[in-house]
């Protein structure tokens, strides 16, 4: 059994102007130890998937899904009291923006220590330990001093670092990583991916990387989903994706990326993402789509079998090298 | 090869910090002597992490800062603070944030017809707008654009109107500062082809200040390597990404995720963090997380060497990679 299976996650939020579906008949099962990504660009409603599955939506959302198993735990309308005994012990997180979603009134040894006492009930002593033990994990040079800094004090790799130690206190099943290193320098990001994957070889928790940057999709991940305007187009290994995608979409961000270039002129993508108001009838993709007909306009295609990536797409694409190979 | 269109000499900004009663003000050099030159129709890339200095270096050559050394030549001539008001219709910057960087309140005609407003006070009103709207289309927006506000556009519509703005008074030199970004994929390939296309068809130079090395790869001509406020590397793109001489550059190459996932890099591990600007090591800049340190790079700093490829290593990687 996976770890965490999901079945057709939807979430609507309530505007001024009428409803919106953010996310949109999403599946996703994640295996223990298993490192996934979800790649999509802004909009593409990645983050509010994984938001929903924590229960850290507004009241504005509205979340349905058919199933939502995590480790065993119903999350559909599961009370506030026992979602919290859940995350942030066995399920976590880590935002995009170190700085802003530490507390800046409290030192960061305080803040980490909190979920030492709330979760596993240690004693002051065991959590001063215990806290020492996560910031040398996560490399933190001289852990002892460290505790008593505010997070204005350190730099915002030192702060993510910080973030990842809390999140990995309890020793996590599941760990997602919102943009991780969005915010951060190359050469810091390199290390905290390295951190990442390191962590997970060891615990053996499972890891989902939400990210825009198809290099980190490329160095980190074992699996891949492909969301776009809500949706999931594409699920494949990460090689195979990169290969032979079988959605024009993920296709298309592909050639668009400037090391991909062989001339002086990138392909791009004509159009925007649809908006609230000119949601297409059929499938999202059409409009901007070089192979859309007129099924693609107005037929919303299913997803495909697994062996074509469960591309949501009539027409995927490379079907006869996979048939070939 | 002809004249560069502009040039800098030990161009340094360094700006006091702190400071009261009690205590003295401590010196931050943001930008610590800088030299190179923009020709016509070529691309020069900055690139470097936070911190390094690439916004200040933008705010210098715009002339919105004046360096507190060195000097900045335009067509060969020093540009002196007296003459700043004429020549910043020379060169023009667009900036990151394309949601940040526009007045909400102004309809995209007026957004175009300031700088004319300003600088060429004789144009009648009239002209200005025939003006503005050949300048949508040649960025690929539609003349219709002009009556609209800013909240209409998508970032990259949007990010096309800033260039628009830039290129009102038609400058020689274009500083883009990190214009691509805060954009996604999809559109941030649009908007690099409008920069090639541009380039090519106004002559113009540009200065490409970016983090992202696989586009700073795809545009320029030639790239500085900043850290700390130094050049570390300088050379042709070609030069700099197949044999970096510089072991930061090479890190930072290293570092950088290639979109292949069969590519297995040899990443170069850096240990520790940049140090603060404002205490910055004696020495070379980067001897406190370099794998090559040795004694005489914590003495002295190191000045760039070489012709057309420089570094300022004491122990440059050579050509066969160590």
């Amino acid at each position: 059994m996976s770890l965490l299976s999901i079945r057709n996650l939807s979430v609507d939020f309530t505007t001024s102007s009428g409803s919106f579906r953010a996310v949109d008949a999403v599946d996703l099962d994640i295996d223990k130890g298993e490192l996934v990504a979800i790649v999509g660009e802004s909009g593409s409603g990645k983050s509010v998937t994984m938001l929903a599955l924590m229960g850290l939506l507004p009241w504005t959302a509205t979340v349905t899904a058919d199933e939502m198993l995590f480790d065993g735990h119903d999350l559909r309308g599961i009370s506030g009291r026992a979602r919290r005994r859940i995350v942030g012990h066995d399920l976590a997180m880590i935002f995009q923006e170190p700085m802003s979603s530490l507390n800046p009134c409290f030192q960061v040894g305080w803040q980490i220590k909190e979920a030492l006492r709330f979760h596993l009930g240690m004693d002051r002593a065991q959590r001063h330990k215990r806290a020492i033990e996560l910031f040398e994990q996560v490399g933190i040079p001289d852990p002892e001093k460290r505790l008593s800094a505010f997070p204005h004090q350190m730099s915002g790799g030192m702060n993510q670092r910080v973030m990842i130690a809390m999140a990995i206190s309890c020793g996590p099943k599941l760990l997602i990583a919102d943009e991780p290193t969005t915010a951060l320098d190359v050469t810091i990001q390199a290390q905290i991916l390295d951190l990442l994957t390191g962590l997970r070889n060891d615990t053996g928790m499972g890891l989902v990387l939400i990210t825009h940057d198809m290099g980190v999709v490329a160095e980190t991940a074992e699996r891949v989903c492909v969301q776009y305007s809500g949706q999931k187009v594409e699920e494949q290994p990460v090689v195979p994706l990169f290969d032979a995608p079988h959605h024009p979409y993920t296709a298309a961000l592909l050639d668009a990326l400037p090391e991909r270039a062989k001339e002086k002129h990138l392909p791009t993508i004509p159009g925007v993402v649809p908006g609230q108001f000119d949601r297409p009838a059929g499938c999202l993709f059409s409009p901007r789509c070089k192979f859309a007909d007129d099924k693609c306009r107005n037929v919303p295609p299913a997803p495909q079998s697994e062996a074509l990536g469960k591309a949501r797409c009539h027409y995927p694409l490379n079907v006869d090298q996979r048939i070939a190979s | 090869m002809n004249a560069p269109v502009m040039a800098a000499r030990d161009l340094a900004q360094h700006y006091q910090v702190g400071g009261n009663i009690f205590t003295k003000s401590r010196t931050l050099k943001a930008v610590a002597g800088l030299d190179f030159e923009l020709y016509a129709g070529k691309t020069l890339a900055v690139v470097g992490e936070s911190g390094c200095g690439k916004s200040t270096l933008a705010r210098m050559i715009t002339m919105i800062e004046e360096p507190t050394r060195g000097a900045l030549l335009l067509d060969g001539k020093e540009v002196t603070r007296d003459d700043w008001a004429d020549l910043r219709t020379s060169v023009q910057i667009v900036f990151q944030d394309p949601y940040g960087s526009l007045n909400p309140r102004q309809r995209i005609g007026q957004i175009l017809e300031e700088p004319l407003k300003i600088n060429r006070p004789t144009m009648i009103a009239t002209e200005r707008e025939v003006k503005a709207r050949e300048m949508l289309r040649l960025v690929g927006l539609r003349p219709e654009h002009y009556d609209r506000y800013p909240h209409m556009f998508s970032g990259g519509q949007r990010q096309r109107i800033a260039v628009a703005r830039a290129l009102m008074l038609e400058p020689k030199v274009l500083v883009l500062d990190e214009p691509v970004s805060a954009l996604d994929l999809s559109i941030q390939s649009a908007i690099l082809n409008l920069m090639v296309d541009l380039q090519e068809r106004l002559n113009l130079a540009y200065l490409f200040i970016s983090h992202d090395l696989s586009v700073v790869r795809h545009v320029a001509d030639d790239v500085i390597v900043m850290y700390l406020g130094r050049a570390v590397e300088k050379g042709s793109k070609e030069d700099v990404f197949a044999n970096p001489r510089h072991p930061y550059t090479k890190a930072l190459l290293s570092a950088t995720p290639r979109a292949d996932p069969k590519a297995k890099a040899e990443r170069i591990k850096l240990t520790g963090e940049l140090p603060s600007p404002l205490n910055i090591p004696d020495g070379c800049p980067f001897a406190p997380r370099c794998w090559k340190v040795q004694d005489k790079c914590r003495a002295v700093a190191p000045e760039l060497m070489g012709d057309a490829h420089q570094a300022a290593c004491y122990f440059p990687i050579g050509d066969d990679g160590v």
